[in-house]
């Protein structure tokens, strides 16, 4: 059974249709407990990284994801979920949950012609293998919409980049973890055999 | 690379597929969740449903259109018309709708897109703007007029501004429909479509006047489009999705050719 941490953060519910139809067990809840005894964790999210954090300290989630991570339960980050699973966001100035080293920084593009967020399909470039990636070719596209993006201290833990103006880590992991800044739920084909790739991922990257 | 993409319009009428030729002649033309699962096999990026439904008794329709949709279909979706509070707005978003798009409820009560984006955050926002030329006037300086009801109700707002204002207000896309292009097949507005891409710094979708594979090449190259919104040639089978997909793409254009 998958838990998908609700937070008052997006549209849960989309995350939760996908696994529905992927016939893939799951459950939304907002239940420390029920975080930290979950087999593993989905941790999506869309909104501010300050107002998330709030949310998520005022039910005890933090520390809960914090020990699911160091006991080895799967976490799958999505999008503000990815976000805060780092150290810091300057998104508001916010200290975050900090399961990777990083910081989670905004777009600062020199191109004034291109759009803030960063809406849309994008390519990711593979730089590492992993599990999670099972069947999933480099230069695959995957829906994102952003304006901010992940950037791990250490370069070993990003998995994927992508491309606008500057390259920016796509797809990050750590241990147990594994984290993107696309929205798989919405990446058609690619994007639901990447939550398929979650339901057999026990947690080893590699 | 960020793909330009192509996003198919469908209308919904109490429930059923209607495509509208210049918003008078309507006839329903099919089921809207399986004509977007096809599309969603087909590749298409996106999809927008606008509810054409007069009576609002019937809207709950639409809510279990978008439920269906959202559990069949994993790419984002957004939903407008009949939208007029936050409220009607968390009631699609949460049957599963990525995104709102606000028309005419915007220009009577533009605070509505400041709380619609407060609620949900801009990226859920999309302003859809109905545009038409008219004369250069001190009122009117970019000679592009912000309409309502299918071009019969002049706002006296000019497009540029308008644009300008739902970014600050908040929303997170720009729809601009051309109201004298729509239907024709002839193409879609470029002049307008590129003054309004050139003015803000959030996507816009270029919508009105689709009729063949150049038109969206055009409007992505020199319109400066993000995105662009066909209806009939799709929903009457003239070209398939891949088709447009296949020439933009063999014209330099960064487009998703994977489904």
């Amino acid at each position: 059974m998958i838990t998908i941490v609700d937070y008052e953060a997006g549209n849960l519910t989309s995350v939760k249709r996908a696994l529905d139809y992927l016939g893939i067990d799951s459950v939304i809840s907002p239940d420390p407990d029920e975080i930290r005894k979950s087999e593993k964790i989905i941790f999506p999210g869309v909104g501010h990284a300050a107002s998330a954090m709030t949310t998520l300290t005022r039910r005890g989630l933090d520390t809960a994801l914090q020990e699911a991570f160091k006991s080895g339960t799967p976490i799958l980050g999505i999008c503000l979920g990815t976000q805060i699973i780092l150290s810091h966001s300057e998104e508001g100035d916010t200290s975050c949950l900090g399961l990777i080293d990083g910081r989670t920084m905004k777009f600062n593009l020199s191109n004034a012609s291109l759009k803030i967020p960063h809406m849309g399909w994008n390519t990711i470039s593979i730089r590492k293998s992993h599990p999670m990636l099972k069947g999933i070719v480099d230069e695959t596209e995957f829906y994102f919409v952003h304006s901010y993006y992940p950037q791990p201290s250490n370069s070993s833990d990003i998995i994927a980049k992508c491309e606008y103006e500057i390259h920016f880590p796509a797809a990050i992991a750590k241990d147990t973890l594994f984290a993107t800044q696309f929205h798989p739920e919405k990446s058609g084909v690619a994007g639901l055999s990447i939550l398929n790739n979650f339901k057999t991922w026990d947690g080893e990257s590699c | 690379m960020l793909k330009k993409r192509i996003i198919s319009c469908l209308d919904v009428r109490d429930g059923k597929l209607a495509k509208s030729i210049k918003f008078i002649d309507t006839k329903d033309i099919g089921d809207p969740v399986e004509t977007a699962r096809n599309y969603y096999e087909q590749g298409i990026d996106e999809l927008v449903f606008y509810d054409i439904t007069a009576s609002s008794d019937k809207r709950d329709i639409m809510i279990d259109v978008v439920s269906s949709v959202a559990s069949q279909i994993f790419i984002p979706f957004s939903v407008g018309g009949g939208l007029r509070t936050v409220e009607d707005c968390t009631r699609v978003r949460l049957a599963g709708a990525e995104k709102v798009n606000l028309n005419t409820a915007a220009v009577t009560n533009p605070d509505l897109i400041a709380q619609t984006s407060r609620a949900m955050g801009a990226q859920a926002v999309v302003l859809s703007m109905d545009v038409l030329a008219v004369p250069v006037s001190s009122s009117i300086p970019s000679g592009y007029e912000i309409v309502t009801h299918g071009g019969r109700t002049h706002t006296g707002i000019d497009a540029i501004e308008w644009a300008l204002r739902g970014e600050a207000l908040g929303a997170g896309e720009i729809v601009v429909n051309s109201i004298d292009a729509d239907g024709t097949r002839s193409g879609y507005e470029i002049r307008l479509t590129r003054m309004i891409a050139d003015s803000v710094r959030i996507p816009v979708i270029a919508s009105g006047g689709g009729g063949k594979p150049e038109h969206c090449y055009e409007v992505f190259t020199e319109g400066h489009a993000d995105a662009a919104l066909v209806a009939s040639i799709l929903h009457y089978g003239e070209y398939t999705i891949r088709q447009i997909k296949e020439y933009c793409a063999s014209k330099g254009v960064p487009i998703r050719m994977t489904a």
